[in-house]
């Protein structure tokens, strides 16, 4: 155990200074995309890390968070459709391409959808809880592919990516070394978050409901809370995937992606800090590798994650733990 | 007499055609254990469910220091001091022995709603917890998993997690159960120190501790109290004894 809380730091500073040497390191080995792959994983990093607040330290499995990812995107896409013709949204909102505007409105719009979706679906729990934040994901999906004057099915391309001053965001290091200081604070204020009071309710909530209100916890305004701060981690996700990609679409808020978002945090390790970064890395990996054999690579994935499931009792990260030899 | 802290009256539960609770009148006084004895299936859980708050009884009305609380949820009549331990123990499994505990005075302290700042270093969970902890003879035991107890640890713990919560009236269901007789008379001495600030309404099935410690028992039988009296009123009941303690026999 002394290992681990002396070693869990460091393996986390050797592994954010590799990231930081990434890009040249790429362009030594000649391999470019890598930087792209893990700007990828990086941002499915924030969104899963944000679901596995709910769902790993919390319980409450939420299968609709895509839809906070996707609106965090379509913030930076809306914002930069009004900033490049001029008219203001709903007649007085002016568009913006800043990143230090549109990154805090995805947040706070992300956070204000789980707050009402929140709201709703967090009076029922177990199977009902799923189906209903699905439902809800679904229903916004259906929103914005009708939503013409965005793009509808196609989507919402983004001509360049925000601006941040004294920074050339044109350069795709650039936006990589930008989605890598979100992600560093993001996970610094994860860490935080997750030996804080609130963390122990949350952990309480999820190993029993019925102890915690005989100690005298009133539950829904801790899940509800719980629920909105995750929205507003995969909201600052997809504002960060718009950026990347330029490009919003009703694909980021497709039930499949709530799926992969959950995939990522059961193959890295449900309930751990940085599990679910390292199970985006997985996925992706995978992704990028068995896609280039076979178009069926959704089947290795799904292997996979049985193996995951049934062998390793913690994803990845527990593997690697065990493989090195110690255990939390 | 002094006026009751908990007051029930004509409480009704109905499940689907049974009758859990029949009409229950019930007085807890301050200072004092109240017993609540019955065969299996009595009703017993299913009332002290309803006076923590878990379950909505079907009619009648409990007060709480004279005020009504019948529209609070469990948690609010907690804030109100009113505890309760689980026959079937009840903890967060993953969690040490501290930290079951600390989480129960963390909830008593408020302040849930911080995110970052780091409470396991917080010296005022952690050592109130250990205090607790220490006065239950389970200091020892601070730093292992719940799930790793054994029964008589559990029991032990549901009581200390209880009193964490600072109540000015405790039910416990069946806190003896499955003890040894060495942890049971822990048990005893322990809950007859604390009756002084802390009401009790105990349910148990060993009677000698039900008449070692209560200084009323009532006598519940298909959900309906059939008796209710000092201990030796009861143990000379005629109808008690048909129903529950075994005709002819010496109690217990
Ligand atoms: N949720 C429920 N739904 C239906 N019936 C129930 C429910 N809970 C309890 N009962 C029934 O109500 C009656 C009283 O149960 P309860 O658990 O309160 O008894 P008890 O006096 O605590 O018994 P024991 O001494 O075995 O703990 C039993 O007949 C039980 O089967
Ligand atoms: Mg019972």
């Amino acid at each position: 155990m002394s290992i681990s809380k002396l070693g869990r730091p460091l393996i986390a500073l050797a592994v954010l200074a590799l990231l930081i040497a990434l890009p040249l390191l790429a362009e030594a080995m000649g391999q470019p995309a890598l930087t792209s792959m893990v700007a990828r994983i990086l941002i499915y990093g924030i969104a899963a890390a944000s679901l596995n607040i709910v769902l790993g330290y919390g319980g409450m499995v939420s299968f609709g968070h895509a839809a906070f990812f996707g609106i965090g995107g379509y913030v930076v896409g809306i914002l930069y459709a009004h900033h490049a013709s001029g008219d203001p949204l709903l007649g007085f909102i002016p568009g913006t391409n800043q990143l230090l505007i549109t990154l805090p409105a995805a947040i706070l719009v992300s956070g204000l959808a789980a707050l009402v979706i929140g709201a709703l679906s967090l009076r029922t729990s177990g199977v009902q809880f799923i189906m209903i934040t699905l439902a809800f994901a679904q229903m916004l999906f259906f929103l914005f592919v009708s939503l013409k004057a965005y793009g509808g099915d196609d989507g919402l391309i983004i001509r360049r990516a925000n601006e941040v001053p004294w920074l050339n965001m044109r350069d795709k290091q650039t936006v990589y070394y930008v989605c890598l200081a979100v992600t560093t604070v993001f996970f610094i204020l994860l860490w935080r978050f997750v030996n804080s009071r609130f963390a122990n309710v949350l952990n309480g909530l999820r190993q029993s409901e019925k102890r915690m209100a005989a100690i005298g916890l009133p539950a829904y305004r801790y899940k509800l809370a719980a629920f909105v701060i995750s929205g507003m981690g995969a909201g600052c996700a997809g504002a960060l995937m718009a950026n990347f990609l330029r490009f919003a679409s009703p694909d980021m808020l497709h039930w499949t992606k709530s799926g992969e978002l959950m995939v990522m945090v059961i193959l890295g390790g449900v309930g751990t800090l940085f599990g679910p970064l390292a199970g985006a890395a997985v996925y992706i990996a995978l992704e990028s590798i068995l896609a280039s054999w076979t178009e069926y690579w959704q089947l290795g994935v799904g292997m996979i994650l049985l193996f995951v499931v049934l062998y390793t009792h913690g994803g990845v990260q527990a593997l690697a733990q065990r493989l090195v030899g110690r255990q939390t | 007499m002094n006026a009751p802290i908990l007051a029930v009256r004509g409480l009704v539960k109905h499940f689907g055609g049974l009758i859990a609770t029949d009409s229950v009148d019930l007085d807890v006084l301050p200072g004092q254990i109240h017993a609540l004895i019955g065969p299996n299936g009595a009703g017993k859980t299913t009332l002290i469910a309803q006076l923590a708050g878990e379950l909505r009884p079907n009619g009648g009305s409990i007060a709480l220091d004279g005020r009504t609380i019948d529209a609070l949820p469990a948690a609010a009549r907690v804030a109100r001091g009113l505890a309760r331990t689980f026959q079937i123990t009840c903890l967060l499994p993953d969690c040490s022995v501290r930290d079951n505990v600390a989480i129960a005075v963390q909830i008593r302290q408020g302040h849930s709603f911080r995110f970052l700042r780091n409470a396991h270093r917080d010296e005022g969970l952690r050592g109130e917890a250990e205090t607790r902890l220490a006065a239950a003879g389970l200091a020892g035991r601070a730093d292992e998993i719940v799930a790793n107890l054994s029964h008589g640890e559990r029991k032990q713990l549901e009581l200390v997690v209880a009193l964490a919560t600072r109540p000015r009236i405790l039910l416990l269901d069946e806190p003896m159960a499955g003890l040894g007789h060495a942890e049971s008379q822990q048990m005893i001495k322990t809950l007859r120190a604390l009756k002084k600030d802390v009401a009790m309404l105990l349910v148990e099935h060993d009677m000698e501790a039900v008449f070692q410690l209560a200084d009323r028992i009532s006598v519940l039988v298909y959900g309906r109290v059939i008796a209710s009296g000092t201990a030796d009123e009861i143990r000379r009941d005629p109808e008690v004894r048909k129903a529950y303690l075994g005709d002819g026999d010496e109690a217990c």
